[in-house]
């Protein structure tokens, strides 16, 4: 796929993390109504490391990544990408939502991948890789399309550069929206269920992607059922259930002894 | 009596010769009219759309504050009618606050302008804000929520998000019912001869008192406004299908209906806006 160099040469390599630690959570809650769908969710991640988070849906694990570049609001706990303290700010220990710009400009670091693809119809494939660096990182022009391009060509798309997203497959769409999101130069990717709205013959087509980018050195968080994918490149899976973390190892561990009734319940029935 | 004249055959009353001269040989004093009537619904619909996107945007925002402000704005203009708010405007507001505030002769930048004008474009732009707010409400909740996700999770502002990203796509279903609107605009400013703003109508009014023909001149002046709405369609037809091609999809069907089912009254189309 790459055709010889790397994905993150195209972004001048792996983004200079400022922290060892690149995401932590602790005791995250969240409720839809009365309903709470995270009841106290903690986890670390590293700088370089790829986790993949399991469970069946409504056990919160989509929640929980868009907790983490403050898509959701969360009602308790802290969530810190890089260090800082996302979208909420420490007033007297509680917690108060922050300003619009800053938590904007927090998520200028924390790439995300969306099931449903959201690339921008009215802009071309290269267009909607620019976007941001221009508007918001004030990247000179030039220098956007050439890394846009760059980008396009790692994940096999050169050729399509200025065709419009309804003129792309599934496959496709969701490869320059990873692009899309590496443009910004995160030192964290997110994605949310990234195969789920595919066609079986191209979900490899957007793995390969995302398990180039993992060995190249992307820290990332992976809500997604590939087992397959998490057997190749996972330092650690960790499973969700009724809004809890419930247990968490390497794919290993999950593939010959998990330990909790449900998991066991639920890998029958993925795998 | 102007032979082959079909009215003339019809009615012995209708005088063909006024008639022509008046659509044929118009009077400066019309071209005049058609002149500020053009220019009160352009300017009267460019202050409607701006104040409609500013509205529809408090209304949707999340301050309670923002959204009573949009609901109270609505409520009021599109609740009572547009003819009392001009008047209201024109001659009520410098009454109450004892300022000639519409003097009949002052320039806007380079133009000159009766105060007439003036009050009467604002009380048309006002009016027409509160209708472009819930269609530009209605195109921004047409925008699937994914697309301000994306933007946000790319550290766009909410400014951005809105600029570059919700409201282009937002267009394709606004600017249907703002050709509507602007159809309806057009014809509107014939109200604005009650503050003595000459424009067509009422030139038409005073050629009709004049000759004591009230029949010629006012058909006449009917043509006059065929004649824009008809040219406003032909733009609009080339503004939809522009919109459609650019984003690689046929925007045939809705163009049909926005131009086939102009509407006749505007609580019709309101409630067909939907809330």
């Amino acid at each position: 796929m790459s055709g010889g160099s790397s994905l993150l040469d195209a972004i001048g390599g792996v983004p200079r993390p400022t922290t060892d630690t690149v995401v932590e959570a602790t005791n995250v809650e969240k409720s839809f109504g009365k309903l709470q769908v995270l009841k106290g969710v903690c986890l670390t991640v590293k700088r370089r490391e790829v986790v993949v988070m399991i469970g069946a849906s409504g056990s919160g694990k989509t929640t929980f990544i868009r907790c983490v570049n403050h898509l959701e609001r969360i009602h308790a706990g802290r969530i810190f990408v890089n260090g800082h303290l996302i979208g909420y700010r420490e007033e007297n220990g509680k917690l108060v939502e922050d300003k619009e710009q800053n938590i904007a400009r927090q998520r200028q670091e924390i790439g995300m991948v969306f099931q449903r693809f959201n690339l921008f119809p009215h802009m071309t494939a290269l267009g909607n890789i620019v976007e941001a660096p221009i508007r918001v990182r004030r990247v000179a022009q030039a220098e956007a399309i050439e890394t846009g391009r760059a980008l396009l060509a790692r994940v096999g798309l050169a050729h399509k550069a200025d065709v419009y997203p309804s003129q792309l497959s599934g496959g496709q769409q969701q490869r320059v929206a990873i692009a899309r999101a590496l443009a910004m130069k995160p030192a964290l990717m997110l994605f949310d269920e990234p195969t789920s709205a595919l066609d079986p013959e191209m979900i490899g087509e957007v793995l390969d992607v995302m398990k180039e980018l993992a060995l190249e050195g992307m820290t990332m968080i992976v809500v997604s059922h590939e087992m397959g994918f998490a057997r190749e490149v996972a330092d650690r899976v960790v499973m969700m259930d009724d809004g809890r973390i419930i247990e968490e190892g390497t794919p290993d561990h999950f593939f010959t002894n998990p330990q909790e009734e449900r998991t066991k319940a639920f890998l029958s029935k993925i795998l | 009596m102007h032979p082959g004249s079909l009215l003339a055959i019809i009615s012995p009353h209708f005088d063909t010769e006024l008639f022509l001269k008046f659509v044929f040989s118009p009077s400066e004093a019309l071209l005049g009219g058609l002149a500020i009537t053009i220019y009160a619904a352009v300017t009267a619909q460019l202050i409607g759309i701006v104040l409609g996107v500013l509205s529809a945007l408090a209304g949707m925002a999340r301050h309670p504050i923002l959204r009573s402000i949009s609901g109270v704005y609505i409520w009021f203009f599109r609740g009572t009618p547009v003819l009392v708010q001009i008047v209201l405007l024109y001659y009520g507001t410098p009454y109450l606050l004892g300022v000639d505030l519409f003097p009949l002769d002052m320039r806007v930048g380079s133009l000159d302008l009766s105060g007439a004008v003036l009050a009467g474009i604002l009380a048309l732009g006002v009016n027409e804000g509160a209708y472009m707010s819930e269609i530009v409400r209605a195109g921004i909740l047409s925008v699937d929520p994914g697309q301000s996700e994306a933007a946000k999770s790319l550290g766009m502002t909410y400014r951005l998000t809105m600029s570059r990203i919700v409201l282009p796509q937002a267009l394709r279903v606004i600017i249907p019912p703002l050709g509507n609107e602007f159809n309806n605009m057009l014809k509107t400013t014939s109200l604005l001869s009650i503050i003595a703003v000459e424009e067509l109508f009422r030139n038409a009014s005073s050629v009709a008192a004049a000759t004591f023909k009230p029949f010629e001149p006012l058909l006449g002046v009917s043509l006059y406004y065929l004649l824009l709405t008809t040219i406003w369609s032909t733009i609009q037809g080339r503004i939809e299908r522009r919109l459609g091609v650019s984003s690689g999809r046929s925007d045939e069907r809705m163009s049909w209906r926005a131009r086939m089912l102009g509407r006749r009254t505007r609580s019709a189309d309101s409630v067909g806006m939907g809330h």
